[in-house]
Order: structure tokens, then C-alpha cells, then sequence
């Protein structure tokens, strides 16, 4: 446990992606099985206790502690996890400190009834950071910036493969993972035979710009929508159906209503949409079913979900990646002719005969729901990853407002002395009301520059927030380019942007220039 | 004699009528006795000045050797008078030179402990326990969620660090006063024997120490490698000490990747950390935990516990439940950080 503990606490400090990378993949090499296949389970979200509750930590802790010391302590610290590993009272004597596989096992074995008093002798037997990680754990909430994905980056660092091999086989593997180690550490076969409905990695695109359209021959290229929702990978196998995300995330249990779409035995690779009579709707409406563990029936009827098609990975028996696209669309047409339902369809192609005629269908889409289009090689296998020269994003210009820089927060890692965190308003009546916020878009010498105006024009400090002069004649606007908008009850502006960032800075134009909460509505509508 | 007779709160501190004299006094007064270096309890311009001598020699290389028209150096455990009442100093364990002033008045003994804390630590003289009638303590960490693990332990922290991010300079925020001392002194006794960096700040009272006999071993006024062209690969995998505000201002650009260390007691609690853009937070502390602020009290065995400035409220609470009387005396003018860092006019910012 105090190995996993530090893990945990290194990585919640740890800003960076590669940092986090090197922590999980030396703790992976120097900690012995099985604690670091449950410690893997734990960081790839595969652990859950049904009896430790949050309610049961704090109840224990009252127990020991004087409410008063409580109290004061709890407002001061105000996490309920971080105040009972800090102040629970250390007992010399105690027990040994148990490790992760010890504390897991044992948790899963255990009844209801005695779960508490197996928990207060843990807690008696660690440090402040073991109590942490064990509370952390228990109530299922690491939340220390580790995705599924990157866990198992490190994972595969640890053996020289590619994430993506360890995709493959990690469906059928199973906590602790020993024989996952085992082959990535040279001492056994790659685990197989065993995964059903297995995640394939899946392609993807480099983003093309207008003028670098002439140097290929459109003859060449296949074009279809680019689908504004997100791209899912839908397998069936052997009477086994799961949804995963673009990473490799499993999602299944939240989009009940795709599962049952799915026709036998096939790999997808597709949009996940919110359907209205056959219409994909817009990102806002799949929004409402993202980021939730399991979904409700009337969340099931007022935004149901499903997929567009895009292209066909395995079917049967057979590896289709190998084939060309052209060879695999004919797979996909043909299925869904068959196949095909309400909610789950093909993504039409659209004709290429020039750029140029292109670029005209590109201005006028069909749907509010497309976000550009696809450019796709006929001759292209279905390759891991993001290769060179194979498929293409071509993404519909984006929103453009001028937006003035309001509140400016340092940065992490090799930005922590520069002011690099940017919240910028836009104009409701006299006053100016955030919109969003960026933290990209501008040039290494740009983010000085900004900097600078940032410390000369202070009006107020909030810890590692700075309120930045923003009237109508002084201040600092933003150009800001985004993809699409949202209502949002958590703003007050009644806003939310996607994937916003500076595209330009304005140093000529003064705020009272800048745009006004009507341009954003009137996107909305 | 009622315990006002000895000592009582005034606007510029703690007072003694008897002796016309005041303890860490923050405004300039006649006749001050002061238990230690940092500028929250130090201040220049007093008439007298009675204290260690390494704390006025703290003193007069902050503020230069005109602080005061009259010292008065007082050894560790020395029976000095102030107008006929008996003041001895011992040592606090909070940094060089630091001290308990003990005053006496008609048989009655009265403890001001300054800041102190119960570790060890290679740079100073450790607590000394002196029972007495009222012992009046700070509450800096007066909260059961303080905590300190061993300094040895956030030392290890910090070398387990620089093998795992062998290319990116761990650049450490530490208090110019005793805390940075402590830490490389503390690196030092874990076998880091490399070149430690100093920004300008810190060069002074590294000197001083050195001169008052504290081995540090090898420090490097940062700056001189900046000017090279080879900057970045000198501090690759190097620790530099620098005060807590340089962390995350303009002069830490030059130093390339850097890890943001800081060592403050404070690092116990994640969201201060986080708010500091630490990425390794190191728990230490010059002043007391929890654990130390209640068994001195329980070894003091006081008549009456004061307590002047820090969360007041747990500590006076925590005592009045065990049996002895405490109250709070709401001092204002010290430091609540306990970092005693604040500037004073005559250092120059660096
Ligand atoms: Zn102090
Ligand atoms: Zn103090």
C-alpha cells in the first residue's frame, strides 16, 4: 500500500503527461505481482467495492476524534478524505501496514458487517498518504489526472510494445493481470485465445488546410461527413457487445440503447449521435448522455442514441483492416442494407469530382450536425493511429468572435511562471460576462507578450489568478476560434464554447469593439 | 502577583512592567528581548536589544549593524537582569540562535517560547524543557491535521525525485532563514554531496551560518551559471534553493524543466500545495506540530497556557480539556504563514 500511496500522491502533483508516464511505468517495474495488477485496475477505473461508502470513513473518524478538533479541522482542510487521513490519531502498535493486493482481496471477501472494523485497523496501520490512497480507493474516486489510456501507455512502455497491442488483449485479461506482465516482461505468450470483443485501435486523421489540397489528386480520395458527435469503435462477438470510445474506453453500460443496435459478430468504427426521426442531432443533445456511468429511461427516450457508420473492421471470422477502404465500404454497404435500423446507418459519401466543388459542398452541409468532412484514400488499409498521407480532416472553417481577456492564471509545469491560463468575456449590456476559457493557440512569443500586459495590468490577485484591467477602453482582445456552443446553466453567460482558443490577439482593437453576447445567441439558435 | 503583573499584551506586543522591557516587540521600543531571527519577531529600531548572539548576528546582517545603539548578547542558559527581573534564554529548536526568553518575577516563571519546534535538526540547538507557571506558545500548526513526517523521509522524497527526473532542475522553495540552512544540511547528512545553487537571496545568511559554524558543504550562487551559455545543462538534474516567492516568477525561467519543490509545513494539506503550482510538496517544518505543540504543553506542565498567534482555537480547546487554563492573546503583527519572511525595508528584493 505504501508504494501504491506514493504512486498516487506523485501523480496528483504531476502536470505532465510524460511525468505521469515515467511514474506509472517505474512503480509497474519495481512493484512485484499482484499489487500492480490491482494497482493498474485502480488507475484503469476496473474497481469497485459495493460496502465502502464515503459516510462510513467520516463515521469512523467522529469516533476517535474530539468533534470540536473535527470540525475546526474539517472546515480548514475542506476534503473529508484529506482531513481523516491527516488527523486520524496514529496507535503505536498497530498492525503492519497491509498491501494493496491484501486490502483489495480482503474487501472483496468481506461482509457487510465487517467491513468497518477491517477498515479502522487499516487505517490505524498507515501513514496520512496510505490513509489517503486507501480512502481514495475505497470510495472510488482517484481523480488524479490518469486516464484508462495512459495507464496503459505505461503498461506497454514497460514490455517495449505499443499501447495498442495491449488493446487487443485487454479485454479478455482480468485483475491482477499476471500474465499481462508475465509477457511484457519476456516470461510467457502473449495472452490470447481468451478476448471477446476486443477494442482495435483505431485510425485516424491529419488535419489539411485549403492550399495543401492541390497536391493530391482528388481522384485518389473518397469524401464523406465528418459527424459532430464522437467517434466510437461498436464490437459484437460471440453474443458479447461492447462500445468503446476512441481510446479504448469502455462504454457500454451508459448506451444500453446502441447495444441492442448491433448486429452479430462485427467491429464498427462509427459516430455516436443523438437521433430525431432519422436526423442526427447536434453535440449539444449527445452531450446530455456523456460522462454518466449508467442512464435513465427518460434519458433513454429524450435523447436517444446511435450510430453513424463510417467503416467495417472484422466481420465473421475475418480481419477486415488489411482490405482497401474501397473493399471495405462494399463489406459496410452491403451489411447495412441488410442490417440496417433505425439509429444505426450508414454515413453517406459524398462525390468528389474537383476541390473546388467540394469545398462548395463543404459551405453548405446538409446538417447542423456536420462538423466537415473526410477525405479518405480508396487504397488505404485500416492502420493504427495517425498515419501520414492516408486520411484527412477537413474541418468546416471555425467560429470566429473578438473576446476581451478578463482573468489571466499561471500555468503548470514549464509554464508556472507565466500567466497562461486565459479567461475572456464577451459584452452583455455595459458589463463584460466570461464566455470561456484557453490556454492555447499563441506562439511562444505571443504568451510573453500577454504576460507582460497580464503584471502591468493587475487589478486584483486571487492566489494563482490575476483579474487583468478589462473596461471599455483598456484591455487586451482575444480572437477566439471555436467549434461549437452550448447552453450552459453553469456559466453565466448562459454559454459554453467547445475547443476554444486564441487565434489571434488584437492589440489594435479596443474592448468596447469586441463582441456581445447576442452574436453567441443567435449561433445557438 | 497575578500573572498581568508579570506580562501583558500591549499594541506593540508583549509586555513586562516590572522590567520595562518587551519580547518580540512590533513596533521600535526602548528595551526589547528577542527569541529569534525572523523578521516578524526581529524587527529594527529598538533601543536595546537583548538576545543570542546569533541572532543579532542575524539581526545585524538583515539590517545592517546599526539595528540598535545597544546589544546585549545573552549565551544559552545565562542568568541575565533587565531592571532587576531575571531573563534567561534556551534554546527553541526553531533556527540558529533561536530562544525561550524565561522570565522571572518574584518566584513566578513565566515561558515565552517564541517559535519552536521538537525535531531534530542539524542547524540549531534543540528544546529545552522548563516548567514553569504560564507558558505561552504560538499555534502556527495548531490544527490536529498537522502533522510532520520525519524530515529524513521528504529529503528521500526529494532524491527519489531527482532519479526519476534525472534531466529537469529541482528548484526548492525554502524560507531564506533556517529553513533553507536546514535543508541542505539535511541533504548533506543523506550523502548529496553535489554543488547545491543558491538564488541571491538565500547567499547572505548561508554565509553567516558558515561563519557561525553550521557545515553546508558546497553552495553556488545560482546566477553565475545563468550567465554562461551552458545554463540549462548545469542545473539539469540540480537543486537550487530559492525563497518561496522567486518559485514561480521570472528569474525560475532561466533554469529550464523544472520540478517546483517547496518545504513548508504547510505542503501537509494538497490544496496548498496545488495552489502554489508545487509539484513535490516537502513537509518541513520549523515550527511545531500538533503532536509537539500538545506534549510540550503536557511536558511543560504549565499553570496557564497563552497562546499568542496561529489556529488559537483548537490548541485553547484541546488544553482546557485535559485541565489547563488557556486563552488566546490575539497578538497581532507576527507572521500566521510562520515563515517570517517578510521583507523588511532594509533587505534588498532579490
Ligand atoms: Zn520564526
Ligand atoms: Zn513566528
Amino acid at each position: 500500500m505504501k508504494r501504491f500511496a506514493a504512486l498516487l500522491d506523485s501523480l496528483a502533483y504531476q502536470p505532465q503527461r510524460n511525468g505521469k508516464l515515467r511514474l506509472i511505468e517505474a512503480y509497474l517495474r519495481d512493484t512485484p505481482d499482484p499489487d500492480r495488477g490491482w494497482a493498474l485496475a485502480a488507475l484503469t477505473g476496473n474497481i469497485s467495492f459495493k460496502h465502502a461508502k464515503a459516510g462510513l470513513i467520516r463515521g469512523l473518524a467522529e469516533s476517535r476524534v474530539d468533534p470540536v478538533l473535527f470540525g475546526l479541522s474539517y472546515d480548514y482542510v475542506g476534503d473529508l478524505a484529506e482531513t481523516v487521513a491527516l488527523i486520524w490519531p496514529a496507535k503505536p502498535g498497530a498492525n503492519r501496514a497491509p498491501e494493496l493486493s491484501e486490502v483489495i482481496e480482503t474487501l472483496n471477501a468481506a461482509s457487510k458487517a465487517d467491513i468497518p472494523r477491517l477498515v479502522e485497523s487499516w487505517l490505524d496501520a498507515l501513514d496520512p498518504d496510505g490513509r489517503w490512497a486507501l480512502i481514495k480507493l475505497m470510495t472510488g474516486a482517484l481523480r488524479v489526472g490518469v486516464s484508462a489510456r495512459l495507464a496503459k501507455t505505461a503498461t506497454a512502455a514497460l514490455g517495449g510494445q505499443e499501447p495498442d497491442e495491449i488493446e487487443l488483449v485487454w479485454p479478455g485479461l482480468e485483475a491482477p493481470y499476471e500474465n499481462l506482465f508475465a509477457w511484457l516482461e519476456g516470461k510467457a505468450e502473449r495472452p490470447s485465445g481468451i478476448a471477446r470483443a476486443p477494442f482495435r485501435p483505431v485510425m485516424l486523421s491529419h488535419p489539411i488546410e485549403d492550399r495543401d489540397l492541390a497536391q493530391l489528386n482528388p481522384h485518389d480520395f473518397a469524401a464523406e461527413w465528418k459527424w459532430d458527435g464522437i467517434r466510437v469503435q461498436a464490437v459484437s462477438d460471440h453474443g458479447e457487445k461492447r462500445l468503446y470510445s476512441r481510446t479504448g474506453e469502455d462504454i457500454s453500460a451508459a448506451f444500453p440503447d446502441v447495444m441492442d443496435l448491433l448486429p452479430d459478430d462485427v467491429a464498427l468504427d462509427g459516430e455516436l449521435l443523438v437521433f430525431r426521426e432519422g436526423a442526427p442531432a447536434t453535440f449539444n443533445d449527445l452531450q446530455q448522455r456523456l460522462n454518466r456511468k449508467t442512464v435513465t429511461k427518460p434519458m433513454l427516450r429524450d435523447f436517444p442514441a446511435g450510430i453513424r457508420a463510417y467503416d467495417i473492421l472484422h466481420q465473421g471470422e475475418d480481419d477486415l483492416r488489411p482490405l482497401n477502404f474501397r473493399e471495405r465500404r462494399a463489406r459496410l454497404e452491403a451489411l447495412l442494407t441488410t442490417a440496417a435500423r433505425d439509429r444505426l446507418d450508414l454515413s453517406p459519401l459524398v462525390p468528389v469530382t474537383n476541390w473546388d466543388d467540394l469545398q462548395t459542398k463543404r459551405s453548405n452541409p446538409p446538417s447542423p450536425a456536420v462538423e466537415g468532412l473526410m477525405l479518405k484514400r480508396w487504397d488505404s488499409a485500416y492502420l493504427p493511429g495517425r498515419v501520414r498521407g492516408e486520411w484527412f480532416k477537413w474541418k468546416r472553417d471555425p467560429h470566429l468572435v473578438d473576446a476581451v481577456l478578463m482573468y489571466a492564471q499561471r500555468g503548470h509545469g514549464k509554464r508556472s511562471s507565466f500567466y497562461s491560463d486565459y479567461t475572456f468575456g464577451v459584452w452583455k449590456g455595459a458589463e463584460l460576462v466570461p464566455v470561456g476559457k484557453a490556454y492555447f493557440g499563441f506562439t511562444d512569443e505571443e504568451l510573453k507578450e500577454i504576460d507582460r500586459f497580464v503584471r502591468n495590468n493587475t487589478e486584483n490577485k486571487f492566489g494563482p489568478v490575476r483579474e487583468v484591467t478589462h473596461t471599455s477602453e483598456t484591455g487586451l482582445v482575444f480572437e477566439v476560434a471555436f467549434e461549437g456552443l452550448a447552453r450552459s446553466a453553469r456559466h453565466k453567460s448562459g454559454v459554453a464554447m467547445r475547443f476554444p482558443r486564441i487565434n489571434r490577439l488584437r492589440w489594435d482593437k479596443p474592448p468596447r469593439d469586441a463582441d456581445r453576447i447576442e452574436t453567441l445567441e443567435a449561433m445557438l439558435a | 502577583m497575578r500573572a498581568e503583573q508579570i506580562l501583558r499584551t500591549t499594541p506593540a506586543g508583549l509586555y513586562c512592567p516590572r522590567g520595562d522591557f518587551y519580547v518580540d516587540p512590533v513596533r521600535p521600543v526602548a528595551r526589547a528581548v528577542i527569541t529569534h531571527g525572523h523578521a516578524d519577531h526581529a524587527r529594527a529600531g529598538h533601543g536595546a536589544v537583548l538576545a543570542t548572539p546569533e541572532t543579532l548576528a542575524i539581526m545585524a546582517s538583515r539590517y545592517g549593524a546599526e539595528f540598535t545603539s545597544n546589544r546585549q548578547a545573552a549565551a544559552y542558559g545565562a542568568r541575565n537582569t533587565i531592571n532587576g527581573i531575571d531573563v534567561t534564554l534556551v534554546p527553541a529548536g526553531h533556527v540558529l540562535g533561536s530562544a525561550q526568553a524565561v522570565i522571572e518575577v518574584s518566584g513566578k516563571r513565566v515561558v515565552v517560547s517564541g517559535d519552536y519546534k521538537r525535531r531534530q535538526d542539524p542547524t540549531c540547538a534543540p528544546f529545552e524543557v522548563v516548567p514553569c507557571d504560564i507558558f505561552i506558545s504560538e499555534a502556527t500548526f495548531g490544527l490536529p491535521v498537522f502533522r510532520h513526517p520525519p524530515a529524513e523521509e521528504e529529503i528521500a522524497k526529494l532524491l527519489r525525485s531527482l532519479k526519476t527526473f534525472p534531466d529537469r532542475c529541482h528548484l526548492v522553495g525554502a524560507y531564506s532563514l533556517g529553513k533553507a540552512q536546514r535543508v541542505i544540511a539535511h541533504l548533506r547528512e543523506a550523502g548529496y554531496d553535489a554543488p547545491i545553487y543558491l538564488h541571491g537571496a538565500m547567499q547572505k545568511l548561508c554565509d553567516l551560518y558558515e561563519a557561525l559554524g553550521v557545515r553546508l558543504g558546497d553552495l553556488r550562487p545560482a546566477m553565475d551559471m545563468m550567465k554562461t551559455p551552458l545554463t540549462r545543462e548545469v542545473f539539469k538534474g540540480a537543486i537550487v534553493l530559492a525563497p518561496p516567492s522567486a518559485l514561480n516568477d521570472v528569474w525560475s525561467r532561466r533554469l529550464g524543466d523544472v520540478v517546483t519543490c517547496f518545504a513548508s509545513g504547510w505542503m501537509r494539506v494538497r490544496a496548498r500545495a496545488r495552489q502554489r503550482l508545487v509539484e513535490l510538496p516537502l513537509i518541513i517544518s520549523d515550527h511545531a506540530d500538533w503532536d509537539e505543540l500538545t506534549e510540550t504543553v503536557q511536558e511543560v506542565k504549565p499553570g496557564a497556557l497563552w497562546v499568542t498567534h496561529g489556529a488559537e482555537e483548537a490548541l485553547v480547546h484541546w488544553s482546557n480539556s485535559i485541565g489547563i487554563p488557556a486563552m488566546a492573546l490575539n497578538l497581532v503583527g507576527y507572521d500566521e504563514e510562520g515563515a517570517g519572511e517578510t521583507p523588511p525595508a532594509a533587505e534588498p528584493a532579490a
